[in-house]
């Protein structure tokens, strides 16, 4: 090869790795920056009181207790709602409707609901319970939430399902045990991990949503444990704190958002943890 | 096909002396995936507790025919079997005849060794829960002896509740066979069961088929004819979803009775 051609060769690899590090850097840039800002407003107004107070009216000190809360309980309540659900319709799509015309169906429905915006999740709750409730509620927010986890959760079960080889159900079937029994005990635990790692990524997404709680749970400045009532929650405090003049509610919006980034954080370790031993055994 | 008066065996010595009782019998035995027919009309007699082998070039039924035996079949839809297959003397194609009861009677060894993601404890007691209650100690019991009949017992004794998925793969293998005989089964059905192990592996499992064939009928589908000379006492040829000749091994590798037998042994097509 001439050395011509091999310098132009040179200089193009050389070129090429300089733009996908570039590209990297750039992505990375912002991400850094987000952290960096929510950090450095956030860690100052991180106080002890902000986990022993109540979310205060304007002037008074306080903290996000009644929001955290509030988080807490809905996105539980969702994933109770959502991952049973998921997990079930998911097993239906794989293991009895495969190939079938309705399993196709659902699956389609299945990922439109998918990738639909959340607001309009927020709406759709708002009609269905609010409305006819007459009051905004807890309940309606965990609903909203739980309509966000349920196709994540039915993807996933359907997807890590059909990735099971069929000659273990065959095994399975050989041995004369019925399929509901190998389903639930030899094919879930092939696929629990993977199953597991998808909803913690779907807890992580829903912990942060607004928009759906927006138009349910609405907020409350108060402390309930009231299913049926408004209830206050991180991410709609946030919207309500830093949109307002007050610089003490501007502090406890980057206080909260900070928690829950570090909360999203430490569920985004705990699910690649979990991924890395999965590939262990 | 031979009736039952040539069966007189080349080998003798080797023959078990119930190998003039006939275990399962196919009668006018035909196969379709949905229209295609894939089996004509076959029939065929299985001696008792004997190893069977059957030969023949891909495609030509063999597999189809062994997952008609445990009607493994019947979990596609598509798939369907008619004629009759007699064990010990009852059709097991009949609807009425429990899919759960022939196949704790027929178990199966795959081509691929497939453990289930849990311990290799678990692996063999899973199938004998769910059919008995045992107490801990007899299903401890239980659990050793189809290890010890696997040839698997000296391997594995230390490490029972680690995962079966860290096992080799003819290790693996031996466990898929521990697990089917655990159920005390009559008849093993083995489909290539080492086309996927290495010659080591292949050699513990066809001496372990010698060792099964005093308590089991054992019927096993391989592309390997030096395989079905080395284990088996009886041996099926199939070709485009016909049994062309079945007799004693020795007698259909030595002196087949058909041409395409002979073709097929020597080579000349497959």
């Amino acid at each position: 090869m001439g050395s011509a051609k091999w310098m132009r060769r040179c200089i193009k690899d050389y070129m090429a790795k300089i733009l996908s590090v570039a590209a990297s850097l750039f992505g990375i840039f912002w991400l850094a920056w987000i952290l960096w800002t929510t950090l450095s407003n956030g860690l100052p107004a991180l106080k002890w009181q902000l986990f022993t107070q109540m979310t205060p009216p304007p002037g008074v000190r306080g903290g996000l207790l009644n929001a955290f809360a509030g988080s807490l309980m809905m996105t539980a309540l969702a994933m109770l709602i959502g991952t049973p659900v998921g997990i079930a319709a998911g097993t239906y799509l794989s293991e009895y409707a495969r190939h079938t015309r309705l399993g196709t169906a659902i699956r389609f429905v299945n990922d439109i609901l998918l990738s639909a915006p959340s607001i309009v999740i927020g709406l759709f709750v708002y009609e269905l319970m609010v409305q006819q409730m007459g009051h905004f509620s807890a309940l309606a927010g965990a609903v909203a939430l739980s309509f966000i986890v349920l196709p994540v959760v039915v993807r996933t079960t359907d997807e890590m399902l059909q990735l099971v080889p069929s000659s273990m159900r065959e095994a399975g079937l050989a041995l004369g045990v019925p399929q509901w029994k190998i389903t639930r005990q030899v094919l879930y635990r092939a696929v629990r991990a993977g199953i597991l790692i998808r909803i913690l990524l779907a807890l992580a997404r829903i912990v942060g949503e607004t928009a759906p709680l927006l138009f349910t749970a609405l907020n409350n400045q108060y402390w309930t444990h009231n299913l049926n009532e408004p209830m206050a929650n991180v991410p709609v405090v946030i919207f309500q704190y830093a949109m307002s003049p007050y610089e003490f509610w501007h502090a406890l919006a980057w206080a909260g958002a900070l928690v829950v980034t570090v909360f999203i954080l430490l569920l985004g370790l705990l699910s690649r943890t979990l991924a890395a031993h999965r590939g262990r055994t | 096909m031979n009736d039952e008066g040539t069966l007189v065996p080349a080998q003798q010595s080797r023959i078990h002396p119930a190998a003039e009782e006939i275990k399962i019998a196919a009668r006018g035995l035909s196969f379709y995936y949905g229209e295609l027919q894939t089996l004509q009309a076959l029939d065929l007699k299985i001696p008792k507790q004997c190893v069977t082998a059957l030969i023949g070039p891909s495609g030509c039924g063999k597999s189809t025919l062994l997952r008609i035996f445990n009607r493994m079949y019947a979990i596609y839809p598509k798939q369907r079997a008619e004629g009759e297959v007699l064990l010990d003397g009852e059709n097991v194609l009949d609807p009425s005849y429990s899919i759960n009861r022939l196949r704790t009677r027929v178990g199966m060894v795959f081509q691929k060794p497939v453990p289930f993601p849990m311990s290799i404890y678990e692996n063999v007691a899973y199938a004998i829960r769910h059919y008995e209650k045992l107490s801990r100690s007899a299903l401890n019991e239980r659990v050793q002896s189809a290890l010890i009949g696997a040839a698997l017992w000296n391997e594995v004794k230390d490490k029972l509740n680690q995962s079966a998925l860290g096992l080799s793969g003819g290790q693996q293998q031996r466990l898929c066979i521990a697990r089917a005989i655990a159920l005390k089964p009559e008849v093993l059905l083995m489909d290539e069961p080492t086309s996927a192990l290495d010659p080591l592996s292949t050699a513990k499992i066809e001496q372990l088929i010698d060792d099964l064939k005093t308590q089991y009928t054992v019927i096993i589908v391989t592309h390997n004819m030096q395989q079905a000379a080395r284990v088996s006492h009886f041996t099926g040829f199939m070709f485009m979803g016909e049994l062309i000749e079945f007799s004693t091994t020795e007698k259909l590798f030595k002196q087949p009775d058909n041409q395409k037998t002979l073709d097929y042994i020597t080579g000349r097509f497959g």
